[in-house]
């Protein structure tokens, strides 16, 4: 009983801070503390929200579908790109700094160019998707692999396991953990990455909805769609937790 | 008949030598333990055996075969029991099945009898971290067993439980032996273990590690606690101590 209730003032914790913050905001605006037009009241930013809906749900179904594609892209090729690096020692050394040197170009200074080279359509900002998820996913799963119990290794090995079994039975699932943890913030980015991506170019999308509705100066449009995106990334890490729970049913407690 | 021989291994690292013309030699159904202390270099005259580090000089005769440096054919237990947390119990000790070439559920169906034998019995379809680590022991210990139920290496194997565990492993250990035929050869530091367990002792010791001093103990196996206690086990444990001193 005492239990069940800290778990449920555990959860309301997190709920009141959100709601204090939103008091906070509505006072400073009932109170004109900050002029209307540059900082829209939350209930504002509520009514439009409601008459968006439809136009929101739209954009926001093709920069979900670009973020899948291309975390789904971003997945398999960082998981890849992890087990060669982890199986030869010279593609480790080859491919390492030339992944950190990707990293430190920043997203937004390249998608012009995506663009320029690729059009506006889809592929240049799955491409850009890619560059920004695949990374997280390498690292992560490289150092999964990496920290496989070595004493483990070795007793396969003693029992005549090839290179394959070792990773099949032992290697993979040790880096499920680590795979997964990268996998939140991947797709964190994947949603980002798309907004960005179609903040340059393009047609349709929460990013291309974004730049609209900021050259009108409609600032609670502009709120409304910031707070989607957001819950569409929590939405997503929780689904990377359910997931994870799935796969990983030794962790259960 | 010899199960297991290994004649004069020599093993260096980097010019210098760890182990030195070690000879054992492990009868069907016996135990025998390698005694001596830490850096004698006993693991890597295991790692020698299974086959993981090719000696420099020695051959290793399994069942009177030469399998020198190969790995496959004799696997080995540790301290740490090595099960894999994300696999269930049935599927762990299943493993060595499945490396050569089993069907899955066909693995487990041949597990599945030996789960009683090591008192294991209701932990199949339980995940390593819900054991205790007695238990995990006799997991790895069946795991061992499903690859190779002629020969085991054990090193040090009771050395990480609490000494209470570890007195109800040796009772276990001592009453599963006779069940399942296993030639078992064994790595500790801990002087009652290897007395009250073994039926020979080799005295491991020196840098390179050599066999100083082979021991027979003649109390028949099972033997009960209590046998610690007697003038008889007392000898053997004065004889071991003098040994490793002039060592």
């Amino acid at each position: 009983m005492k239990r069940k209730l800290r778990n449920i003032t555990d959860k309301a914790s997190y709920l009141i801070a959100v709601v204090a913050i939103l008091i906070i905001w509505q006072m400073l605006c009932t109170l004109k503390v900050v002029p209307s037009f540059m900082l829209p009241s939350p209930i504002r930013v509520g009514q439009a929200f409601v008459s968006e809906f439809f136009i929101l749900m739209q954009h926001a179904r093709v920069t979900l579908i670009e973020a899948m594609v291309g975390l789904a892209f971003g997945v398999v090729i960082g998981f890849v790109t992890a087990v060669l690096m982890d199986s030869y020692e010279i593609i480790n050394r080859a491919v390492y700094p030339v992944l950190v040197i990707t990293q430190t170009i920043p997203t937004v200074a390249i998608a012009p160019l995506l663009v320029l080279w690729l059009g506006y359509e889809m592929t240049p900002k799955i491409v850009l998707i890619v560059i920004a998820t695949f990374f997280p996913i390498t690292i992560g799963v490289l150092d999964g692999l990496k920290s496989t119990d070595q004493d483990a290794i070795q007793l396969m090995k003693s029992m005549g396991a090839t290179k394959v079994q070792v990773f099949t039975q032992l290697k993979f699932k040790s880096s499920l953990g680590s795979f997964f943890s990268s996998l939140k913030i991947s797709v964190a980015y994947s949603i980002v990455g798309a907004v960005i991506s179609e903040w340059l170019g393009g047609f349709e999308g929460l990013g291309v909805y974004m730049t609209r509705v900021k050259k009108s100066f409609a600032y609670d449009k502009m709120f409304a769609v910031i707070i989607l995106i957001s819950v569409l990334s929590i939405l997503l890490m929780g689904v990377v937790k359910l997931l994870r729970i799935k796969c990983m049913p030794w962790e259960r407690k | 008949m010899a199960m297991l021989r290994t004649k004069e291994i020599t093993k260096m690292f980097e010019g210098k030598e760890i182990i030195k013309d070690i000879s054992v030699e492990l009868k069907e159904n016996e135990l025998v333990c390698l005694l001596g202390v830490s850096g004698a270099g006993k693991t890597t005259l295991f790692n020698v055996i299974s086959g993981l580090l090719p000696p420099d000089q020695g051959e290793i005769l399994l069942d009177g075969k030469n399998i020198t440096g190969e790995s496959g054919h004799i696997s080995y237990m540790l301290q740490k029991d090595l099960l894999f947390p994300f696999k269930t119990i049935e599927d762990n000790v299943s493993m060595p099945l499945i490396l050569k070439g089993m069907k899955k559920k066909e693995a487990r169906e041949y597990v599945a009898p030996y789960f009683e034998t090591f008192g294991l019995e209701g932990t199949e379809k339980k995940y390593p971290a819900k054991l205790s680590g007695g238990m995990r022991q006799r997991a790895a210990l069946l795991r061992t067993y499903m690859f190779s139920s002629q020969v085991a290496l054990l090193d040090e194997p009771f050395s990480a439980l609490d000494t209470i565990t570890k007195r109800s492993m040796h009772q276990w250990y001592l009453g599963i032996m006779d069940q399942i035929k296993l030639s078992t050869l064994f790595i500790t530091h801990d002087i009652d273990e290897a007395i009250l367990l073994s039926d020979r002792i080799y005295l491991m010791t020196g840098k390179p590690g050599q066999i100083t001093k082979e021991i027979q103990i003649e109390k028949p196996r099972p033997r009960s606690e209590e046998f610690l206690l007697t003038e008889e086990f007392l000898q053997y444990k004065r004889e071991i101590i003098e040994a490793l001193k002039l060592g």
